[in-house]
């Protein structure tokens, strides 16, 4: 994870510019797509939109290419209106899901077709073909037919097109999501290098949290076409606006629990709130699996904190316990010396550790069903 | 049939080893068979035959005949029919289809457009130049067209109206195949709706476009039907010249004639056919 | 010939975001565009017909309606005076060749492309091109070279019904386009596989699983097979059998009786385009109840 909070800052000399949009909405026949969305970005920041599938994340990037037309509100770039500028007048760059190049052009025809577009001389667009290549480092490929690249090498040279035509912003569709776990991650990282490297002002869409964790300067958490928090990682994953954000960013356990002045109490535990105006009354806590210890051995009188360990999943450095507490389940995710103490079928006791927590009020949909 | 000849060789893998090694190929010998017998074997009678006299001896001379001017004639008759509609129907085909595949995929205008495609594709011949007859000819409902008997342009308008639905069908698929991301991307790096056209569309549209018009080119070659029953009493193409040849056997004498026109008809389309993989192979350098 | 596989292969993607993703103006512009289109191509394929149905329904004056002709069909001698009516017994003769046309290219087809797909890969590359064959040599050509086989045949047996054997040939290329679209959206092998690491035999992978996963594909075939038939006059006339285009033109040519005439190609011609749409909402519905 890289929360660059200088990056927004260094970029912005390069005149990068302020995407602002306001009271954006849109919808399908009964389906409410967008609503009501504001949005600003800053000069050079690059601001992952993230959500489950249908939560809007997608319509608003179109709606800011042009390639839709919103049925209300404002979109202005460096304080120009741009609402009802066609999509081949926006002056912006943008990398598809996938299969987006033009199978009969070469590589280099491909980056070199929006200059050709704007009849800049040949050598000219040959020479920035190249140059954008080699940022993204394919210049090797540059004679190759899009077929005869791999799902990786592909998506760079749209990269490399997209940024060829010196766009003032740059859109990434879920640029990675058919690609596979590794080259994904890899081409993730270059993604931030290079558009730190150009400092451009990029609006990033997944539906993969780790990634939009990992790149952007702040991300956004949208929900039925609405945005739900805007903040830093750090922020969205520690200090989760509501309750959706909390269960769609990272792991939440789900503890019934009461609430009494500002602190829920589950299973005897005692847990400060973040929002400290919860009404009183049952609720359900949600505990990230981190603030959750174990240790070995079971007391006479087994306690509400005491269970058996039905599960143990090895992510690497670190590992989840699933542990039984007969009427719930509930997951710890411990450094993989520490969990590996305790096997499958071990008699284990609980602590959760005060961090303050939010609570979901019943009624309150999963993020599951956020959809 | 088929059937019986593949479970035989697959029931028994190939490590079965030496008990009863039937390759897997046996399998497709019922087709290749039939194949065989009705179009490679006809194909290779009119070839052999074309070359000898009605007696049965090697006669390669015959060949000059196809450069007789009567003969000539006929060839050149076929040739601007078939190009004529070939090229109008492929590209009023291409217009169609385009509008047929920019609409909903399950609508009842695709539905309908592609069953009656199916139909008019196929259903020509004889019907069409009755239907045609009586819309436009001497006594037709519509108005009454005096160039209705006008080699080519009577006819061509009646060829043309089974050759776009032969158009929709072949072409259609090339245009669902056109992804909206190449769309969306060209848009984006600032391409009008021309230039998309021009630079994307067209070029990754070519080689099936061109390999559409090819098949229109051949069959309206082929067509007999229409022209038989066009009630104009010349004979204008090589079909009409091999049919009489068939049902009477006067022309050109010691020649086997229809033999001999179906061969010129068979060089006819090697070349179309060359031509067209010449075309193909510029168009479509990246598909390989 | 091989090289114009492209033409039906291209990856087959339904246009369904067609619809949602398009700006409001660029859409009212395609809109304005298909209707045009529409309206145009319509009337230009539908005036001829409606002209014909309209000549077929003419009194004996003109200007006045007649069922006349219609009711003539089924009892109409031409110049045949006694025996069976030739043009019904033409019609029969049309529809029987039309279903042993359709049975015969399914059986000769479907088990030899699946059985290529799974085990012959080499050859597909010949199969496509006999496949596509015929639409280079005309069926005038075939006609001239089938002489010779026509005369083994007619030792066996007289009947029209042996038109069948060419009929095969003439179809195949519409019917390997037809069924080689929806082999190509299978993963045949990853089938074929799974069947058998069940225990299936390869004659139960074929009619049990593949086949019921391209049945729009078949249902395609068979109509492209069957209008074809339907409207197939070159071979029937030029070896002398009488089929419905045949006698339909033999009545235009010695008792023109018009009427008549039109009446029966606008039943015909009614009657393929009534099977074909029957058939595609036929085939719609089964792929979807197994959607």
């Amino acid at each position: 994870m890289s929360p660059q909070a200088t990056s927004a800052q260094e970029a912005a000399t390069r005149n990068a510019v302020e995407v602002q949009m306001t009271g954006l909405s849109r919808r399908y026949g009964q389906v409410v797509a967008l609503d009501r969305l504001d949005l600003t970005l800053q000069p050079g920041e690059l601001v992952a939109l993230l959500g489950p599938s249908g939560c809007g994340k997608t319509t608003t990037l179109r709606l800011l290419a042009g390639l839709e037309d919103a049925d209300a509100g404002q979109i202005t770039v460096a304080g120009r209106d741009i609402t009802h500028v066609p999509a081949s007048r926006r002056d912006m760059g943008m990398v598809f899901q996938a299969y987006s190049l033009f199978p009969h052009m070469t590589v280099r025809q491909n980056v070199a077709f929006g200059l050709r577009l704007r009849r800049v001389a040949a050598a000219v667009r040959d020479r920035r073909a190249v140059e954008m290549l080699e940022l993204v480092g394919l210049s090797e490929q540059a004679d190759r037919y899009p077929h005869q690249l791999s799902g990786g090498q592909q998506q760079r040279v749209a990269l490399a097109r997209a940024l060829a035509i010196e766009p003032q912003v740059l859109l990434l569709d879920e640029p990675l999501s058919a690609l596979d776990a590794k080259v994904r991650a890899q081409l993730r990282d270059e993604i931030r290098r290079i558009q730190l490297e150009v400092g451009i002002t990029t609006l990033f869409v997944t539906h993969d949290q780790e990634e939009a964790l990992a790149i952007a300067d702040r991300v956004g958490v949208m929900r039925d076409g609405r945005l739900e928090q805007l903040a830093s990682p750090t922020d969205v994953y520690s200090r989760p606006a509501t309750a959706f954000v909390a269960e769609f960013v990272g792991l939440s356990n789900r503890l019934a629990g009461t609430v009494s002045g500002g602190v829920v109490t589950v299973r005897g535990c005692d847990l400060p709130l973040m929002d400290r105006s919860t009404p009183d009354g049952p609720a359900m806590a949600l505990v990230r699996p981190e603030a959750v210890t174990l240790a070995s051995g079971y007391p006479a009188d087994a306690g509400p904190l005491t269970g058996t360990v039905i599960a143990l999943t090895f992510l690497g450095a670190t590992s989840r316990v699933t542990v039984d507490l007969g009427d719930t389940t509930i997951l710890a995710q411990l450094a993989t010396a520490d969990a590996t103490a305790h096997p499958a079928g071990s008699r284990v006791t609980l602590t959760i550790r005060p961090d303050p927590v939010l609570v979901a009020v019943d009624g309150a949909a999963s993020a599951g069903e956020g959809a | 049939m088929a059937v019986a000849a593949t479970t035989k060789t697959g029931a028994r893998p190939s490590r079965a080893g030496r008990r009863l090694a039937v390759p897997a190929w046996t399998g497709t010998v019922p087709f290749l068979a039939y194949v065989g017998v009705f179009l490679l074997w006809p194909t290779g009678i009119v070839v052999v035959d074309s070359l000898k006299n009605p007696s049965g001896a090697w006669q390669l001379s015959n060949i000059t005949e196809l450069a007789n001017p009567l003969v000539r004639g006929y060839f050149i008759g076929s040739f601007k029919l078939c190009l004529l509609s070939s090229v109008a129907g492929a590209v009023l085909g291409a217009i169609l289809a385009y509008a047929v595949a920019s609409g909903n995929p399950d609508g009842i205008v695709r539905r309908l457009y592609l069953s009656a495609s199916g139909v008019l594709a196929q259903f020509g011949g004889v019907t069409l130049a009755f239907a045609f007859l009586v819309l436009i000819g001497p006594v037709g409902l519509l108005f009454h067209a005096s160039w209705y008997y006008d080699f080519p342009w009577g006819i061509g308008l009646i060829y043309t109206y089974f050759q776009i639905p032969l158009m929709v069908l072949v072409f259609l698929p090339a245009i669902d195949g056109l992804k909206i991301q190449w769309r969306e991307a060209s848009e984006n790096l600032g391409a009008s709706a021309w230039q998309y056209w021009r630079y994307v569309g067209g070029p990754l549209l070519a080689p099936a476009f061109l390999g559409a018009t090819l098949l229109l080119f051949a069959n309206a070659l082929s067509a007999f039907a229409t022209i038989a029953a066009w009630e104009n009493q010349i004979a204008y193409v090589v079909p009409q010249q091999i049919s009489t040849a068939l049902s009477s056997e006067v022309g050109l004498s010691n020649v086997n004639v229809a033999d001999l026109l179906a061969l010129g008809m068979i060089v006819m389309v090697a070349i179309v056919m060359t031509l067209y993989v010449l075309l193909q192979r510029r168009a479509a350098r990246w598909l390989r | 010939m091989a090289a114009l596989a492209p033409v039906g292969e291209v990856v087959r993607e339904p246009s369904a975001r067609r619809a949602a993703g398009v700006s409001a103006r660029r859409r009212r512009r395609l809109n304005a565009f298909r209707y045009l289109v529409f309206t145009v191509f319509g009337l230009f394929f539908a005036l001829p017909l409606l002209a014909m149905a309209r000549f077929s329904l003419e009194g004996a004056k003109l200007g006045t309606w007649s069922v006349t002709a219609w009711s003539q069909i089924a009892s109409y001698q031409g110049t045949q005076a006694v025996g069976i009516p030739p043009l019904i017994s033409s019609i029969e003769i049309t529809l029987e060749l039309a279903v042993i046309t359709c049975a015969v290219i399914v059986l000769l087809l479907v088990p030899t492309m699946i059985w290529i797909r799974l085990r012959v890969r080499w050859l597909s590359r010949t199969f496509e091109f006999l496949c596509l064959l015929p639409l280079t040599i005309p069926a005038i050509v075939l006609v001239v070279g089938l002489g010779p086989i026509y005369n083994r045949i007619q030792r066996v047996s007289l009947s029209a019904l042996m038109l069948f054997w060419v009929y095969v040939i003439l179809a195949l290329p519409y019917a390997y386009r037809a069924l080689a679209a929806g082999l190509g959206g299978l993963d045949v092998t990853t089938l074929a596989e799974a069947a058998r690491s069940l225990g299936a035999r390869w004659l139960t992978v074929i009619v049990r699983v593949i086949v019921p996963n391209m049945w729009q594909a078949i249902i395609n075939a068979l109509l492209l097979t069957s209008a074809l038939v339907l409207g197939e006059f070159t071979i029937a006339y030029l070896l002398l059998y009488n089929n419905l285009q045949v006698e339909l033109y033999s009545i235009s040519r010695n008792t023109p009786n018009a009427g008549v005439l039109f009446a029966t190609s606008t039943a015909a011609l009614a009657f393929a385009f009534a099977l074909l749409l029957i058939l595609s909402y036929v085939g719609r519905r089964r792929r979807r109840s197994r959607g």
